[in-house]
């Protein structure tokens, strides 16, 4: 049985579980076993609709210990079900949760362990896992040799298959320990796309000169209901949020588009945002070394440029 | 209070990546290696931070690698730190690492074990978490802050879209990420000093592995840009439209 973690914020399954997800009922095509799901505390959403994305059963823990995410706690508790479950392989998300579970699941149930995975596992000859390395600059492809293999699948890297149906729910006990990691606040910027699951993300660098221009890249982001972004230079002197760092030191995103403004594309730029599908870089520098990554590019000033994309955006959404 | 901070070797970040021996290993000649960023700039100086804040604590390194990695470590306790432990092991994969840290941790009953969020070559963000488990103790990943207070720590750590704010009891496993302390330089008195620190060499305890690189590859070349007249913003909002079908 291949079973899948669904990790959920504020009782709502994230983008990337539902990835996860679909990629974990492939795996179990894959290998003739069924695809089952594991959610811990209470949920808002229709878990039944999971079968949509290839999951014949939901089981679900409430305890109200579980509303609040601890790692030790919940690699217990899915160890525990995994192992009464017969789980082969368990497949997590990538995401700062997961990260935080799946080694630890790793060594409670001497389990192999590939995170950052892009793609289907190869298990034509034995269990191979691809995963992005060096930052985005390659792949590597890893074996599992342990008998029962998890993987952490990055966020915007398996493209959802609904195959329809119904999931069957139910509810599953366990032990729960108390807490040693009391949560003492949650602060979420609201409204906002997260930047790591966000399907197109519009970013800005020192080209934009100051703070005060940052409204060219709001304004598009708004328009394309996408996240923003920026170059670490521009969250260091805080024109920008810290989070909204993106590259090597910062955050690594696979969006599909990546619209870069006013950003040189240096190489620790790129290591955050290789993966992205899909580049668009405007600069004024024909030689800026972000035009050799790029699939479109514009050569200009983006004080210029912009408000002119921002207006033949508006004109094919049909927006004033 | 005892800290352990977890270092490791990685390129440097404009290292050119290539690969030999029939695409199964990282093509290291001429190389230049430096500290994981993520150790150096934010694990090892904010367990400095805390040892100048009260000089009583004892500050150990710990890297698991052959003799290349003791340029590295000398470059860490040139910035600070009482002594460094080396585990004599090729790095193979994440748990074989995370059993040699765990075993030197248990060894030297450490208050707090930091390690980065993660390292910039493998990017298996797993190490602590591994560590953690291995010493059944509470992690903290993606810390931006940490704190001292009590008997415990006040910590905050980086979640999807926005920070969490956590207290925690000691001892404790923290993975490190910007935020958490502000790169430093190392002096001319740290260089020379780290010339005569303790750098222990341990052999390493047996394990099994549980993963290994069967290949690398490369990206596949991107095709080349298509530039749009910058008079022309519709035909680029056309393409993105009509050709890459992203918006
Ligand atoms: C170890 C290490 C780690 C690093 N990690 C990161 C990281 O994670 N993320 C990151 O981003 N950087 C990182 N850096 C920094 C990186 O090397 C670059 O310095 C940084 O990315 C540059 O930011 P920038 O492109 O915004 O600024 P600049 O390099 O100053 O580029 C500004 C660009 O804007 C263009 N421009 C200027 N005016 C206009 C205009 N009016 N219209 C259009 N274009 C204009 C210029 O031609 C130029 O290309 C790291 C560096 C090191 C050494
Ligand atoms: N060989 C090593 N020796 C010591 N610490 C390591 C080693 N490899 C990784 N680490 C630590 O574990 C963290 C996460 O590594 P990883 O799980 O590989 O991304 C790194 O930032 C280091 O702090």
């Amino acid at each position: 049985m291949v079973l899948v973690f669904l990790d959920q914020s504020e009782g709502q399954i994230k983008k990337a579980s539902y990835e996860a997800a679909s990629y974990a009922a492939k795996v179990a095509e894959q290998l003739g076993k069924s695809a089952e799901a594991i959610i811990l505390g209470s949920s808002k959403d229709d878990l039944s609709a999971l079968g949509k994305y290839g999951i014949k059963k939901v089981h679900t823990v409430s305890n109200d210990t579980l509303n609040q995410f601890d790692a030790q706690i919940y690699t217990k508790v899915i160890a525990e079900a995994a192992s009464s479950l017969n789980a082969e392989v368990i497949v997590l998300s990538n995401t700062t949760t997961g990260k935080a579970i799946a080694p630890r699941l790793s060594v409670r149930l001497k389990a192999g362990l590939v995170s950052g995975a892009v793609a289907l596992p190869d298990t034509s000859n034995g269990f191979t896992v691809r995963k992005s390395v060096f930052s985005g600059k390659a792949y590597a492809n890893i074996g599992i040799s342990t008998s029962i293999k998890i993987i952490s699948l990055n966020p915007n890297s398996f493209t959802i298959v609904e195959v329809g149906g119904n999931a069957e729910i139910a509810a599953l006990s366990a032990t729960v320990d108390a807490p040693k990691i009391e949560v003492v606040s949650v602060n979420k910027v609201s409204g906002d796309v997260p930047l790591s699951e966000a399907d197109i993300v519009v970013s800005g660098g020192r080209g934009l000169k100051g703070p005060e221009n940052w409204g060219l890249v709001t304004e598009l982001a708004g328009l394309l209901g996408a996240a923003t972004a920026c170059s670490r230079p521009v969250a260091d002197i805080h024109w920008r949020p810290h989070h909204e760092h993106v590259g090597q030191t910062g955050l690594a995103i696979a969006p599909n588009l990546y619209i870069a403004i006013g950003i040189s594309g240096a190489i620790q730029h790129l290591a955050g945002v290789n993966r992205s599908k899909t580049i668009v870089v405007i600069n004024k520098d024909p030689e800026a070394p972000f035009f050799k990554a790029a699939d479109y590019g514009i050569v200009g000033d983006a004080f210029e440029v912009v408000p002119k994309i921002i207006n033949a955006v508006k004109k094919i959404k049909g927006v004033a | 209070m005892k800290i352990l901070v977890c270092i490791s070797k990685t390129p440097d970040t404009t290292a050119k990546i290539a690969f030999s021996d029939n695409n199964t290993k990282f093509a290291a000649d001429g190389v230049q290696w430096i500290i994981n960023p993520y150790d150096e700039w934010y694990a090892l100086v904010r367990a400095i931070e805390i040892k100048e804040t009260d000089p009583s604590t004892v500050l150990h390194l710990l890297n698991v690698g052959n003799a290349e990695s003791e340029p590295i470590i000398r470059k860490a306790l040139a910035l600070g730190g009482d002594e460094a432990i080396r585990v004599n092991c090729d790095v193979n994969d994440s748990f074989t690492i995370a059993s040699q840290i765990a075993a030197v941790a248990k060894e030297g009953n450490y208050d707090l074990i930091f390690t980065g969020k993660e390292t910039i070559d493998y990017n298996g963000s797993s190490i602590g978490g591994m560590v953690a488990e291995l010493l059944d103790l509470p992690y903290i990943s993606h810390a931006t802050k940490f704190n001292l207070e009590g008997n415990g720590a006040i910590v905050v750590r980086e979640i999807e879209g926005g920070e969490e704010t956590d207290k925690a009891t000691l001892p404790l496993v923290v993975s490190c990420q910007k935020g958490m302390a502000e790169q430093r330089i190392p002096n001319m008195k740290g260089i020379m000093g780290a010339r005569t620190k303790p750098l222990k060499v341990v052999e390493a305890v047996a394990t099994d592995a549980y993963t290994s690189v069967v290949s690398f590859d490369l990206p596949p070349a991107k095709a080349g840009v298509k530039l749009v007249d910058p008079e022309n913003a519709e035909e680029l909002v056309r393409l993105l439209n009509e050709e890459a079908k992203a918006i």
